[in-house]
C-alpha cells in the first residue's frame, strides 16, 4: 500500500509535464481545427520549452529567478501531498502558498504589464480558493477524512453521486484554472493583447520555461482532482476517472474557442455565485443527509 | 505562587505612580525600561515555575483577601465617577448612564444582597500560563518600544501636541496589571473590576491627544465596552440571585451539565460581553477608531491586552457553549466578522487601518472557532492567540517606525521598501508571513477549524461557517498579498537615514525571534501546552492534529524558509543580462519613468487592486452592522426568553 503510494507519487514528478504537455499539444491542434486551421504537431510544447531553455538569460530584476523557482518546488510538493495520498486541505494551502511566489516573482520587477497581471492573477485566485477549499470539504463530508489515499479506499461508489454541485463548481473554476478564455485575463496565449503577456510579461527564457513547467505540474494536481470525484475502490473506476478528465479537458477547450474575455469584476462575480449556488447547495444537502 | 501572583498583579499597578511622577525624560525612561523588564522577568519566572511544577491547577487567593475585596468595591466606584466627570465634562452624559446602572447593580448585590459562598478569588491553570506569557513579555515589549517612539513623536513630529508622556506610560503599566488580574480571576466581581480598568484605561489611551477626532472615538470605545460590562454585571446578577455562586468555574459547569433556560442566561451574557471586547461586528467600530492614538496604544490594544481580553474569557466559557444558541451565535458572528473584515481590509490602502480590519477578522475567526466550542477548535484558537499576538505586536510597531522613518504609513508608499530600508523590510515581511502563510498560524488553525465546522451539529450553523471559512481565506490571502508584493521589487526613492530608535528595533528583532521559534516550536507547543489546555477543559488526550499532517505542515514550513534561501543562493551567482522592463516603447531609460504623451519623462506610478467599488466600507459597512446586529438580537431573544 505505502510502496504503491510511493510509485504514484514518483510517476507523477516524472511523468507529469510529458502528459500534461501532450495535452497542451492536442489542445493546440484542436483548437487549431476548430478554428479551421492545421496547427502545430502535438509535440510543439516540447519544442517551445526546449527552446525557452536554450535562451540567453535576460532580466529585469534577478531576484525573480530564486522566487521562481520556489514557485515550482512548492507546486511540485503540492503535487507530491496529492498523488502520494496524504491531506487534500493541505494540498489547498500548498498550492496558495506557491501561487504567492509567482505573485512576488512578478511584481518585484516593477513593470506596468506585469504589475497588471498580477492583481488580475490575484483577483483569480481570491475568486478559485473558496471552490478549492470546498472541494475539500465536500471530501471529508463524503467520506469522513481529508486523506486522498483513504477517501479511495473507503468510498464503495464514486463521491460524484454525493458532490455533483461541487463538481460544477470546481470544472467552472477550472476554467480560470488553465487561463482559458473567457477568463484568461490575468495572462493570454496573444501578445498583442491589452495584458500582454501579464503576469508572465517580464520572463524570459528559462524563467518562463520554468513557469510553463510548473503550469503543467499544477494542471495534472487539478485534473488528478477531477479524476478523484469517479475514483473509488474497485480499481474498474480508474477507467471511468480517466474518461471524466478527458471529457472535462475537452469542454474546456470548447470553452475556450466560443467565448471572449471578460473583465475581472463579471469573473470574481460568476465564480463566487456558481461557487456559492453549487458548491452551497450541495454542502447543505449533503449535511442533511448525513446528519 | 500566591506571592509570586500577587506581585505579578500589583506591581504594575504601583510602579505606574513612578513614570506618573518622573518627569525628567531620561530618568523616566529608566524606570519604563527597569518596570518592562521586572515584567517580562517575573511573568516568565512564574509561568516557568508553575510549568516545572507539574501544571496543576490552583485555586488559592491573595492574601489579605478582605482588603483587596473592599479595594475593588471602592474601585469599581471610583471609576463610575470617573467616567461619569469625564463624560459630563466633554458633553457626553448618557454614557454615564451606562455606567452607574451596572456599576451600583453589581455593587448592591454585593453589599445587600444575598450571602454568596466564598471561594478562592484566583486561579492558574494552562490558559492563564499562555496568557500571562503572553501579556508579560509581548506587552512589555510594547512598553520598551513606546518609550522611543513616544520620544519621537513629541519632539519629531508633533510638535504642537501636550506632552503627556507620563501619562501615557503610567497607562501601559496600568494595563498589564489589569490583564494580569483578568486572566487569574475566577470570582466574576474581580474579573469585573479588572474588565472595568481595561475598557477605561483603553478610553484614556484612544483620547491621547485630545483633538477632537480623538475624543469622539474614545468616547465610542468608553460606550460600546461598557455596554459590554453591562453583559458581566447581568452574569453576576443571575449568578448571585439564582445560585448563590459568582464565580466563573462554577457557572460554567452547571451550563456545561444543563445547556438551556436559566443556565445557559450568564454565558449569553458574558459571550456578549467578549464579542463588544474583541471587537466584533457590530462592535468593530471601537478599534477602528482607536487607530488615532499613537502607534504603542494601537499595538496595545491590537496585540497582547485588550482585545485578547474578550476571546481570553470565550476561549474559558467555550466549553459551555458547544452546540446550543450561544455558541452558535458567536460562531456566526465570528464567522461572518472574519470574512466582512478582510474584505474590507481588500478596500484600504491606510496601512494601520489594514492591520486593524486584520486584527477584526482574525479575532473573527478566534470567535468563531471558541463559539464551536469543540476540543480542535480550542486547539487552533489558542493557537490563532499565540500566534497573532506576536505578528500583530510586530506589524503595528513596524508600521510605527516605518511611518516615523518616511512620513507615511499608506501602503501605495511602500513601493520598493525592501530596496531603501531592508530591515523594517525584513520585519514587516516575517509579521506579514506570521499572519496568513501556509505554514503558519493561520494554515494548522483553519485546518482544524474547517474540520471541526464541518462536525457542527447544526446543519445551518455548519453549512454557513465552512462558507465564511472558505471565502473569508480568500480575501485574507488576497489583501496579505498585495501588501507583500508591494514591499519587494525596486524602489524609485533614494536611501536615506533610518530614524528608528536603538530600543524600537530591540523590541522588533525579539518578536522576529520569537515568531521563528513559535513557528519552529509548534510541536513542542502543542504537546506540551495545548494538549494539557484541551485536557484540562475537556477531560480528553486526542491528538488533534495527526502525526502524518504533522510532518507535512514542518515540510512545508521548512520549505518556506530553506527553499527560497538555498534556490537564492543557487541563482546569486548565475550570470544574467540586466534589461530594462517593457513599457511598449516608451521607456525613458530606466524603470520608474516613462515617455508622456507630450515626450515628456513622467514617473510611472504602480498602485493595487482596492475594489472599493465592489467590497467597499462605504457600500458594505453599514449592510455588515445590520446583519450582525441582526443576528446578535434573535439569539440573545431566544437565550433571554428560554431563561423565563
Amino acid at each position: 500500500m505505502i510502496s504503491s503510494r510511493v510509485i504514484i507519487a514518483v510517476l507523477y514528478v516524472l511523468l507529469a509535464p510529458f502528459v500534461i504537455g501532450l495535452l497542451d499539444g492536442f489542445d493546440r491542434k484542436i483548437s487549431a481545427r476548430m478554428q479551421g486551421r492545421k496547427g502545430p504537431s502535438v509535440l510543439q510544447p516540447f519544442f517551445d520549452l526546449k527552446k525557452l531553455f536554450e535562451k540567453e538569460f535576460l532580466t529585469a530584476n534577478k531576484t525573480q529567478l530564486f522566487m521562481i523557482y520556489s514557485y515550482v518546488f512548492f507546486i511540485i510538493l503540492s503535487g507530491v501531498i496529492f498523488y502520494a495520498g496524504f491531506d487534500l486541505l493541505l494540498v489547498v494551502f500548498s498550492l496558495s502558498t506557491a501561487a504567492m511566489f509567482l505573485i512576488l516573482a512578478s511584481t518585484s520587477t516593477h513593470s506596468p504589464y506585469s504589475a497588471q497581471g498580477t492583481h488580475r492573477e490575484l483577483v483569480q485566485i481570491m475568486s478559485c480558493e473558496p471552490m478549492e477549499l470546498l472541494v475539500a470539504v465536500g471530501f471529508y463530508l463524503a467520506t469522513k477524512t481529508f486523506n486522498v489515499s483513504e477517501v479511495v479506499a473507503n468510498s464503495v461508489n464514486s463521491n460524484i453521486i454525493y458532490l455533483p454541485g461541487f463538481f460544477v463548481g470546481f470544472v467552472f473554476i477550472l476554467t480560470i484554472k488553465f487561463r482559458k478564455s473567457p477568463f484568461d485575463i490575468a495572462t493570454s496565449h496573444h501578445a498583442h493583447q491589452e495584458v500582454i503577456k501579464g503576469v508572465t510579461s517580464e520572463m524570459v527564457g528559462k524563467e518562463y520555461g520554468m513557469v510553463t513547467l510548473a503550469e503543467w505540474y499544477e494542471n495534472a494536481i487539478l485534473l488528478g482532482i477531477v479524476g478523484l470525484f469517479f475514483l473509488n475502490s474497485n480499481p474498474v473506476s480508474f477507467v471511468g476517472a480517466i474518461i471524466a478528465i478527458l471529457v472535462v479537458w475537452f469542454l474546456e477547450i470548447l470553452i475556450d474557442n466560443t467565448s471572449a474575455r471578460v473583465k475581472w469584476q463579471l469573473m470574481l462575480k460568476l465564480a463566487w455565485g456558481v461557487t456559492i449556488v453549487a458548491a452551497g447547495m450541495n454542502l447543505f444537502l449533503l449535511e442533511i443527509i448525513m446528519g | 505562587m500566591e506571592m509570586l501572583v500577587t506581585a505579578l498583579i500589583c506591581l504594575p499597578f504601583l510602579w505606574a505612580i513612578l513614570p506618573a511622577v518622573i518627569h525628567n525624560s531620561k530618568c523616566r525612561a529608566f524606570f519604563v525600561y527597569l518596570g518592562c523588564g521586572i515584567v517580562i522577568a517575573l511573568s516568565v519566572f512564574t509561568a516557568v515555575q508553575w510549568f516545572l511544577a507539574g501544571g496543576q491547577t490552583l485555586n488559592f487567593d491573595l492574601p489579605y483577601r478582605e482588603t483587596f475585596d473592599h479595594v475593588i468595591l471602592f474601585g469599581d466606584l471610583f471609576l463610575m465617577c470617573l467616567i461619569t466627570y469625564l463624560s459630563f465634562k466633554y458633553k457626553k452624559g448618557v454614557i454615564s448612564l451606562l455606567a452607574i446602572v451596572q456599576t451600583l447593580l453589581v455593587a448592591a448585590l454585593e453589599l445587600f444582597g444575598p450571602e454568596v459562598e466564598e471561594l478562592p478569588a484566583l486561579r492558574f491553570d494552562w490558559l492563564t500560563f499562555v496568557m500571562i506569557l503572553i501579556i508579560g513579555v509581548v506587552g512589555s515589549l510594547i512598553g520598551i518600544y513606546a518609550v522611543g517612539y513616544m520620544h519621537g513623536y513629541h519632539i519629531h513630529h508633533h510638535k504642537e501636541l501636550t506632552d503627556r508622556r507620563s501619562f501615557f506610560l503610567a497607562m501601559i503599566f496600568v494595563f498589564f496589571g489589569a490583564m494580569f488580574g483578568l486572566v487569574f480571576s475566577q470570582s466574576l466581581i474581580w474579573m469585573y473590576f479588572f474588565w472595568e480598568i481595561t475598557s477605561v484605561t483603553s478610553f484614556l489611551l484612544i483620547g491621547y491627544t485630545r483633538s477632537d477626532e480623538a475624543i469622539n472615538n474614545s468616547f465610542k470605545a468608553l460606550w460600546m465596552n461598557l455596554l459590554g460590562g453591562c453583559g458581566i454585571a447581568a452574569a453576576i446578577a443571575v449568578g448571585i440571585l439564582a445560585w448563590n455562586t459568582v464565580n466563573l468555574y462554577e457557572i460554567i459547569d452547571l451550563a456545561i451539565a444543563a445547556p438551556k433556560a436559566l443556565y445557559l442566561l450568564p454565558i449569553g451574557c458574558l459571550a456578549f460581553a467578549a464579542l463588544t471586547k474583541s471587537a466584533q461586528f457590530p462592535f468593530s467600530g471601537w478599534l477602528l477608531g482607536a487607530m488615532v492614538a499613537p502607534t504603542p496604544s494601537s499595538a496595545l490594544l491590537h496585540s497582547a491586552t485588550m482585545v485578547k481580553a474578550g476571546v481570553y474569557l470565550l476561549i474559558r466559557i467555550s466549553a459551555a457553549m458547544a452546540d446550543n444558541y450561544v455558541g452558535n451565535m458567536v460562531a456566526l458572528i465570528g464567522g461572518f466578522t472574519f470574512l466582512a473584515a478582510s474584505c474590507f481590509a481588500i478596500t484600504v490602502s491606510d496601512g494601520k487601518k489594514v492591520l486593524a480590519y486584520s486584527t477584526i477578522s482574525n479575532l473573527g475567526l478566534i470567535v468563531a472557532c471558541t463559539g464551536c466550542g469543540y476540543e480542535e477548535t480550542i486547539w487552533a484558537a489558542v493557537f490563532l492567540v499565540i500566534f497573532h499576538a506576536v505578528s500583530k505586536s510586530m506589524l503595528f510597531q513596524c508600521v510605527g517606525a516605518i511611518e516615523n522613518t518616511t512620513g507615511s504609513r499608506d501602503v501605495e508608499d511602500m513601493q520598493g521598501l525592501m530596496a531603501i530600508f531592508p530591515k523594517l523590510a525584513v520585519i514587516l515581511m516575517i509579521g506579514i508571513a506570521g499572519m496568513f502563510l501556509a505554514p503558519f498560524g493561520m494554515l494548522i488553525s483553519k485546518w482544524a477549524a474547517l474540520k471541526a465546522f464541518i462536525d457542527t451539529s447544526s446543519v445551518y450553523v455548519s453549512t454557513l461557517m465552512v462558507l465564511f471559512i472558505c471565502f473569508g481565506s480568500a480575501t485574507t490571502m488576497f489583501y496579505w498579498t498585495k501588501w507583500l508584493s508591494k514591499i519587494l521589487g525596486a524602489s524609485p526613492k533614494e536611501k536615506t537615514r533610518d530614524l528608528t530608535k536603538k530600543n524600537e528595533y530591540i523590541s522588533m528583532f525579539f518578536h522576529a525571534i520569537m515568531m521563528v521559534a513559535l513557528i519552529l516550536g509548534f510541536p513542542w507547543l502543542s504537546e506540551h501546552v495545548l494538549k494539557p489546555l484541551s485536557n484540562d477543559m475537556f477531560g480528553t488526550v486526542d491528538q488533534v492534529i495527526s502525526y502524518q499532517n504533522m510532518i507535512i505542515m514542518i515540510v512545508l514550513l521548512v520549505g518556506i524558509f530553506v527553499v527560497p534561501c538555498f534556490n537564492y543562493f543557487l541563482t546569486k551567482g548565475q550570470k544574467a543580462k540586466q534589461v530594462i522592463t517593457y513599457m511598449g516603447g516608451a521607456n525613458v531609460g530606466d524603470n520608474f519613468n516613462f515617455v508622456s504623451s507630450t515626450g515628456e519623462p513622467k514617473e510611472m506610478h504602480i498602485a493595487n487592486f482596492y475594489m472599493d467599488e465592489i467590497m467597499g466600507e462605504k457600500k458594505l459597512f453599514t449592510p455588515a452592522i445590520m446583519i450582525s446586529t441582526f443576528i446578535i438580537i434573535v439569539y440573545m431573544i431566544i437565550v433571554i426568553g428560554g431563561a423565563f
